[in-house]
């Protein structure tokens, strides 16, 4: 047990000290914080220049329709298009929007005149406010009550809410379980081939030094295997914390510093797209966040997360560090390893299919599986699932790993010592089958 | 059971696949002297060790270790120097080092201060933070003898110990396994040197085609292997000549005015009945009994 638990710190200090180790550790928080911190501090930047708008309108329907909004000013010109665009370009800097008198008198074309590309919102109001204008006139043309019209008009809003089994009943947001079951699911992806690989080499790099001898005539080759796996377990996982925290941490700094003014990051993100959706009930956003985190059970989450990524990585990584013990040269991995990681390939290929319909009968099968439950499970678990399959499930993916580790460690120790061989799946199975 | 051997293996047998490794190899290797384990390639000489160090499993026989069945709890009493061996490029020797050093059982500060010693014995203190990958070849297997032999094991296996070493650090390593035995370890050592084996072993085995060949002490195997002949250089006018046919000369040659001549005795006749035939007929200058060399015995036994 002392020299398993030696071999794991030299695995796990050997990796932690690399220079890849730590670049990847500051690097993957900045992106994800990125991700956070971009799209609310693009918003917050884009709001954040005023516009005034010259309007110089030739029909006269628009007089003092266009109203302060947001950072947009209007005010009106009337002399003729050449001097005002002089006036409000290049004197004031302004834009200028020019509604041109139409043959038929029905003001359908106008003209925007700026000397940076105007906004989407800026663009959007102009077109929102001529069209309700136009309309209502039209609507008046044929004797129709704008206001009729108006009140019938009406806005859906469907609230989908989850019963529990206990009865209790709790909001739902599918977008967000969505967003959550497929980020879940690449990152189990993600981790367990990271990872993965990285115990293949360890294990390629053992044997192409011809260390490996000398360090089997100390402990057993399944010690070794083991320390190995259980070393960049811990590597994972020490990097998976540190990518929290320290993400945690930049968006902290920037929700102090660069968000002063009352609106914070998280204020920012209620919002981006997906919650803009959800606040249009009336409900704000924010509170709809919690309420539909609230839905999804974070606990199970959390632990799940943690036993699928660990489960998933030691199934997947026995038998990456058979396949390293197995083959003499990188060239050779690409054979074995792809029909390895056909499995983890195909769950995320059927992602979309998983969350789509996540208590299908192939997504039930799947998340039972070992070979693909890390991945289709957590893309399950956050539209809810019974806690029965799920116990199923991670008893099976333990009954996997102990199997694949077992069968691993055969190849393994037959494999290491193996020099010069051509190595194919016969021999493989005869390695598994005979008593080396 | 004599006290006197160190390790014992009783009829091994080892099968793979394909071919049989093994078969009912015997061996003794009496304690605190040098046994050299002899064989051409694929003879089963790795296989063999590797039993002994526990790495494979045989599938019949024993192996006993001082008396009796070897078990795991004797491998921190095993320093083993494999065929196939290397360190991690990347790792710092020190750290290495003290790295296996801990694998065989010895504590941390233990190792530092073994190591410590070593390090100044071969003037090689500077590389303490080096990588491994900075080391020359010759360097690196300076090394890693270091730590093979550092946690002061009883039974030490080297595998074709002197590959990859240039002609001064194969001396100095023989000057160590010399050392190492008169401290009182026992030594096996499989190589193809057969010079290295006159040199150092006192008991040797040949290994061929997975059985035993031939085995016992060096000396009283050459005994065995003498043919009887002998090379006399003497002064003469004529080639001496027998009037019996207890002698023949196989080969004679004249160089500056000296005979050489290989005579070999075909009966029981001693040396001294073969010197009184030719002390009449010539001068003796010198006269010396030819043994086969190991080398000799070795092609001749693998080539039968």
């Amino acid at each position: 047990m002392n020299k398993i638990f030696l071999i794991i710190q030299r695995e796990y200090l050997s990796r932690v000290k690399k220079r890849s180790f730590i670049v990847m550790t500051i690097i993957g928080p900045v992106l994800m914080a990125a991700m956070i911190i971009l799209p609310a501090y693009l918003a917050d930047w884009s709001q954040a220049t005023d516009k005034r708008i010259a309007v110089l309108d030739e029909t006269g329907w628009f007089l003092e329709k266009f109203k302060e909004e947001d950072n947009l000013t209007f005010y009106y010109v009337f002399g003729n298009l050449d001097e005002e665009k002089e006036n409000a370009l290049t004197k004031n800097g302004d834009l200028l929007l020019y509604i041109p008198r139409t043959e038929l008198n029905i003001p359908v074309n106008s003209e925007l005149y700026s000397l940076k590309q105007p906004g989407l919102n800026v663009t959007s109001y102009i077109k929102s406010i001529m069209k309700e204008i136009v309309e209502n006139k039209k609507l008046l043309a044929s004797g129709i009550d704008p206001e009729i019209i108006k009140s019938a008009k009406v806005n859906i809003n469907l609230q989908t809410i989850k019963v529990e089994e206990d009865g209790i009943e709790k909001k739902s947001n599918t977008e967000v379980e969505v967003g959550l079951a497929i980020f879940s699911g690449i990152m189990i992806y993600f981790f367990i081939f990271m990872f993965g690989v990285q115990v293949l080499k360890g294990v390629m790099e053992e044997k192409s030094n011809r260390i490996v001898e000398v360090i089997i005539s100390s402990v057993k080759p399944f010690q070794l295997m083991l320390g190995k796996i259980f070393g960049v377990a811990l590597v994972g996982l020490t990097q998976f914390l540190l990518w929290i925290i320290l993400t945690l941490i930049i968006v902290g700094i920037f929700q102090s510093g660069a968000f002063t003014d009352s609106s914070s990051a998280m204020d920012m993100l209620g919002n981006s797209d997906v919650l803009k959706n959800a606040g249009k009930g009336g409900i704000d956003p924010m509170i709809m966040v919690n309420e539909v985190i609230g839905g999804i059970n974070i606990k199970v989450m959390i632990f799940s997360f943690i036993f699928y990524f660990l489960g998933g990585y030691l199934l997947y990584s026995s038998l990456f560090a058979a396949i390293g013990g197995a083959i003499d040269h990188d060239t050779d991995s690409q054979q074995f390893m792809l029909p390895v990681s056909i499995p983890l390939i195909f769950s995320i290929a059927l992602s979309g299919v998983i969350v789509n319909q996540p208590d299908s009968t192939l997504a039930i099968w799947m998340s039972m599986i070992p070979f693909t439950s890390p991945i289709t499970m957590m893309m399950r678990i956050p539209f809810g699932v019974p806690m029965w399959q799920i116990y199923v499930s991670m008893g099976l993916l333990v009954i996997g790993f102990i199997f694949t580790t077992w069968m691993a460690g055969k190849i393994y120790k037959t494999g290491i010592l193996m020099y010069g061989q051509k190595v194919s799946y016969p021999i493989i199975w005869k390695w598994l089958t005979k008593k080396y | 059971m004599d006290n006197n051997i160190a390790l014992q293996a009783i009829n091994v047998s080892k099968s793979y696949a394909n071919h049989k490794a093994l078969n009912k190899v015997s061996i003794e290797v009496p304690s605190q002297s040098i046994f050299g384990l002899l064989g051409p390639n694929g003879a089963g000489k790795t296989t063999l060790i590797r039993i002994i160090n526990l790495i494979s499993v045989m599938d019949e026989g024993r192996i006993l270790l001082n008396g009796r069945n070897i078990s795991t709890k004797d491998i921190a009493n095993i320093g083993y120097l494999p065929e196939e061996r290397g360190l991690y490029k990347k790792m710092k020797v020190g750290e290495q080092a003290v790295y296996l050093a801990q694998l065989k059982g010895m504590s941390r500060s233990d190792a530092m201060k073994q190591l410590k010693i070593w390090f100044e014995k071969y003037e090689i203190g500077s590389w303490w933070n080096k990588k491994v990958e900075e080391l020359s070849k010759g360097m690196a297997q300076k090394v890693q003898f270091i730590v093979t032999v550092l946690h002061k094991p009883d039974l030490l296996i080297f595998d074709e110990p002197f590959s990859g070493f240039d002609p001064i650090n194969v001396n100095l390593l023989k000057d160590e396994i010399l050392q190492l035995r008169n401290n009182g370890a026992t030594i096996i050592f499989s190589t193809h040197n057969m010079a290295s084996v006159e040199e150092l072993c006192d008991n040797i085995a040949l290994i061929h085609n997975s059985q035993t060949v031939l085995s016992g002490k060096i000396h009283e195997i050459k005994d065995s292997y003498k043919s009887n002949i002998f090379e006399v250089a003497y002064k003469s006018l004529n080639e001496i000549s027998f009037s019996n046919n207890n002698y023949s000369i196989n080969e004679s040659k004249l160089i500056r005015n000296i005979h050489y001549s290989t005579i070999k005795m075909n009966n029981g006749s001693t040396s001294n009945d073969l010197l009184q035939q030719i002390i009449p007929q010539a001068e003796i200058i010198s006269f010396k009994e030819i043994l086969p060399s190991i080398n000799d015995i070795f092609i001749q036994e693998v080539s039968s």
